[in-house]
């Protein structure tokens, strides 16, 4: 039989954190009510005329400054012509024939193995707003609120050869763009968007297939589960004598398939020229050497750093550097109290675990975490100085997530302090070996199981605050 | 006795509102009363803000009384031409689709005059969408010629010219895109100014071709064009295609002599088609420009005859998006009755635009189309920049080009409704200062054996608008063309 190659390419439609919209002075703030966030421009009234956000032009630049992409000295915007509803101009004003970035590639490890995927651009153009046709039986209705948003549409090669190749690449490229500060990366709430372009060949021929181009995936695990459906049907429909049709299909999550969208929804002549209400786009040197020397670490050179001057993990590095905020939380953190790898523990599997369960995920914003990255290192710092043991911390840590209150301040509070007087140690042991005289005999006989047991009384009758190496250390020596 | 408007030019009128002998008020009542009595005729409004205007003349009189006007225009009585976005005021573009559209928000020339202190009367009369050569392609009605009630205005801003020439205002607002000032300024005996692209802000001017649509003003005389243009111009932070380039004073920047000036007189300009009137005003008042002192020189503008085609392309395929969002779904006229959504664009549009809006919007889809863009639109744009070469070329040896800037004189009501191309060809003379983006003056120079005016074109370099000026200014001094007015015209009984 036949082995396929699938070949993959991603179109991602990343929302800009500017204020404004691409074109006019209104909020580009998701969650206000409908046409709460509208103008005579973004409406499209007869007269208006565009002016370009300057912040989304520079977050453009620093996008592509960041993949390796060219900045274009001079770009063009272009008119995307169609009927909508949601689309007021009847024409998006979008990057066509000269777009602001060209070229380029990302970099990111997927499973430990480190890959390349090229860029085709980068650019610009603004989001239309939203039609909701299920509110009302008789009655669709338009909110212009996202209307004249500011996207950047990321192209890729068609350099993936798998789906889970594909959301590393998407993980990876989300990444850059929170830590360039440019989009919040939230694919529930359509900020971070994808769609895939998706044909097979025979496993080592050069030509390209035919390709489907899916849409409305709206999480990693959607754009995973479409591809592999998408590769399936296709490699189905090939060894089946058939042919894959050139079409857009959807995503349907409920039932785990793609399906083709219906005709009138496809097979748009665009008609794209260039804007006549704005003069070529120009970046002068000076400014993409200004936004060059303002780029932040990206997530690939900070991982390498955690690997050679931290000695983490190459999995605990990919964890710690995925979001910029996470991050730099950590560093905070290890500039208070520089264990590592205790650290690294502490965000991934109780912060990052916080940050899940009361979906903080949305936010760029360290502020609003419940446990400040100073409190964690001294929570760690009390550990690794035997004020407290590792067991009493994860009870110290949750009332610092509840209260807010810093780790010693509990602990003090609480008469949590670590039991580390050798004479009270010795003599919670002496007790409990006096109350179970017959275990201390089976023990002696030879049931080792049973050391356990006597640990265990022990850090019960000290309420759980003795020095566990102690109580060891003094079990072993009065059992004999 | 009754205040005739027509006696009267801005500068004048200001001159007598400073010294208290007339008030912003009376101004405005006779300009309302002139179009009460003329307009049933000349139909040169489509609204009249009779309410508004005397608000605001009150409001200027108080302002007049201490001696605290705005500026040379405050108290004065304007017209606009409906495809300015006034806040608060219908503004139709002409069209069935924008019917009973109020806008609410004043565009930047609006907003700029207002701040002046002028008084706007109303909206006046266009070809649809801006699209025609004669005010016929309203969807309200033709406008009718003061000097000739059987003949066009020209177009598109028919209405303003004629508000114009008939005294219901003092100076009006319109816009050129293919000739839509210049025309009708000619065809009405008047002055008319085609700042250059960028000149003045385009935002609030219902678009037509954005590349090619700009704004200025009708007046009785160039001292009124200058000091229109003065407060239009600069730059504005809403329109990015307008220029960030010096105003100068025009007004009191000009004088009576002309000095030396270097005037070109393009070859293809006099060829076939111009009536024999037209031709020899125009080399008359080229021989008054050379007796004050310019030095003639015949120049060529080769790429001139592809001027209508490129035009036509270009222009049409800018409109057919820009009037894509008149769909019926958040303002304007919407069809009852649809079934779906295409249906109610499909019948929106159908019902809302007239022909000659549908044929541009369709010609324009054409140009646009994918497998004909490269032969159409993107060939048009290459012949755009021989187009404005042929400018560069002449202007390194010409200070302004002089020419007519129509090949006729006004046209009959019908004569060209029924044939598209030869409506098209009226704007032969003025359609490549557009494509090149070019000032253009247009100035009355002589009238015809029927006793219709013609009108002189002087074309100038960017943002020289100056020169333009300069010159119509010491032409006017030399000559009395520009003091002839139309007869009255009465009420029909």
């Amino acid at each position: 039989m036949m082995r396929f190659e699938p070949v993959i390419g991603l179109e991602v439609h990343a929302q800009l954190l500017t204020r404004s919209k691409l074109f006019c002075a209104c909020s580009a703030a998701f969650g206000a009510p409908p046409n709460a966030h509208t103008c005579p421009v973004c409406m499209a009234f007869p007269g208006v005329l565009p002016v370009t956000n300057r912040q989304a032009v520079e977050f453009a630049i620093r996008a592509g400054l960041a993949a390796g992409s060219t900045i274009a000295p001079s770009s063009r915007w272009a008119r995307k012509n169609y009927f909508y509803p949601d689309l007021p101009k009847a024409y998006q004003i979008s990057m066509y024939e000269a777009p602001i970035c060209i070229g380029g590639a990302l970099q990111f490890s997927a499973d430990g193995v480190e890959k390349r995927v090229r860029l085709v651009r980068i650019h610009l153009e603004e989001d239309a707003g939203k039609s909701i046709h299920d509110a009302q039986a008789d009655a669709s209705l338009v909110d212009l609120n996202r209307a004249g948003v500011p996207l950047l549409e990321i192209v890729s090669e068609p350099d993936l050869r798998s789906a889970a190749d594909a959301v590393a690449y998407l993980r990876a490229l989300r990444s850059i763009l929170q830590y360039l500060e440019v989009c919040d990366g939230n694919m529930e709430e359509g900020s971070f968007r994808c769609d895939a372009n998706v044909s097979i060949r025979p496993a080592g021929s050069d030509a390209l297939g035919t390709r489907a181009e899916i849409k409305n995936m709206n999480s990693f695990r959607s754009v995973e589960n479409a591809i592999d459906h998408e590769i399936a049907r296709q490699i189905e429909v090939v060894s089946g004598g058939g042919r894959v049709e050139q079409e857009t299909r959807l995503w349907d999550a409920d039932r785990q398939v793609t399906r083709p969208m219906r005709s009138k929804e496809l097979a748009h002549d665009y008609r794209y020229f260039p804007d006549p209400d704005l003069p070529p786009l120009v970046v002068d040197a000076a400014w993409v050497e200004k936004v060059r020397r303002e780029l932040p670490e990206l997530p690939a050179a900070r991982r390498r750093r955690f690997e050679t001057e931290l000695g983490l993990s190459a999995y605990d590095a990919e964890v710690l550097t995925a979001r910029r905020d996470v991050a730099d939380y950590y560093e905070a953190a290890l500039a208070r109290h520089r264990n590592p790898k205790a650290l690294g523990n502490w965000v991934m599997e109780s912060i990052l675990r916080i940050v899940r369960e009361q979906k903080l995920d949305a936010e760029l914003c360290i502020a609003r975490w419940p446990v400040a990255p100073g409190d964690l290192a001294d929570l760690v710092a009390a550990i690794d100085d035997g004020t407290i043991s590792g067991k009493i911390a994860k009870t110290v840590f949750d009332e610092m997530v509840t209260s807010g209150k810093p780790p010693r301040a509990i602990i003090a509070a609480r008469g949590l302090v670590q039991v580390t007087d050798s004479g009270a140690i010795a003599s919670a042991v002496d007790r409990v070996l006096a109350a179970h005289p017959d275990k201390v005999s089976e023990y002696r006989g030879g049931k080792d199981k049973l050391f356990g047991f006597f640990v265990g009384q022990v850090m019960k009758a000290t309420e759980g605050k003795a020095n566990p190496k102690q109580v060891n250390e003094l079990l072993k020596e009065r059992l004999g | 006795m009754k205040l005739d408007l027509s006696s009267l030019t801005l500068a004048t009128a200001a001159e007598r509102l400073s010294r208290r002998e007339i008030s912003s008020r009376e101004l405005t009542e006779a300009a309302l009363e002139t179009i009460a009595r003329t307009d049933a005729r000349l139909h040169a409004f489509l609204t009249v803000s009779a309410d508004e205007a005397r608000a605001q003349a009150a409001a200027a009189d108080e302002r007049l009384a201490r001696g605290e006007p705005l500026s040379a225009l405050d108290g004065l009585p304007l017209a606009l031409k409906d495809v300015f976005s006034t806040r608060g005021v219908r503004t139709t573009a002409a069209s069935r689709i924008l019917e009973n559209f109020v806008p609410p928000y004043d565009g930047t020339a609006v907003a700029r005059l207002r701040a002046s202190g002028a008084v706007f009367v109303g909206k006046t009369n266009c070809d649809e969408f801006a699209m025609g050569s004669s005010t016929e392609n309203s969807a309200f009605g033709a406008t009718r010629n003061p000097w000739d009630l059987t003949r066009v205005p020209g177009g598109s801003s028919g209405g303003s010219a004629v508000a114009v020439a008939a005294g219901q205002c003092l100076g009006a607002l319109g816009t050129d895109t293919g000739g839509s000032i210049r025309l009708p300024a000619a065809y009405c005996g008047i002055v008319g100014l085609k700042p250059t692209y960028g000149r003045v802000s385009r935002y609030g001017i219902v678009a037509y071709a954005s590349s090619l649509d700009q704004v200025g003003p009708f007046a009785r005389d160039v001292r009124d064009a200058a000091i229109l243009l003065e407060a239009l111009a600069g730059h504005d932070p809403l329109d990015s295609t307008s220029a960030r380039v010096a105003v100068p004073r025009y007004a009191s920047a000009l004088r009576a002599e002309l000095g030396t000036l270097r005037v070109g007189v393009p070859r293809e300009y006099f060829e076939e088609g111009l009536q024999p009137e037209v031709e020899s005003s125009v080399r008359e008042a080229i021989a008054v420009l050379e007796s004050l002192g310019a030095s003639i020189e015949i120049i060529s503008l080769p790429h001139a005859r592809y001027a209508i085609a490129t035009y036509y392309l270009l222009a049409t395929a800018e409109a057919s998006s820009n009037l894509a969002r008149y769909d019926g779904i958040r303002y304007g006229r919407r069809a009852g009755g649809a079934q779906n959504l295409a249906e109610t664009y499909g019948r929106s549009r159908a019902e809302g635009f007239g022909a000659e809006v549908k044929r541009r919007i369709m010609l324009g889809t054409y140009a646009l189309s994918a497998g004909y863009y490269d032969a159409y639109y993107g060939k048009a744009q290459k012949v755009r920049t021989l187009i404005r070469r042929d400018f560069d070329e002449a202007f390194a040896r010409c200070d302004v080009l002089a020419a007519p800037t129509a090949a006729t004189t006004a046209f009959a009501l019908g004569e060209k409704l029924d044939d598209p191309l030869s409506m098209y060809l009226s704007d032969v003379l003025t359609i490549s200062v557009n494509l090149a983006g070019l000032p253009a003056l247009s100035l009355p120079c002589g009238v015809d054996g029927a006793g219709l005016p013609i009108g002189l074109q002087l074309i100038g370099k960017p943002f020289d608008e100056l020169s333009l000026l300069g010159a119509g200014y010491a032409y006017e001094q030399a000559t009395d063309w520009h003091s002839q007015h139309p007869p009255a015209v009465e009420q029909a009984p």
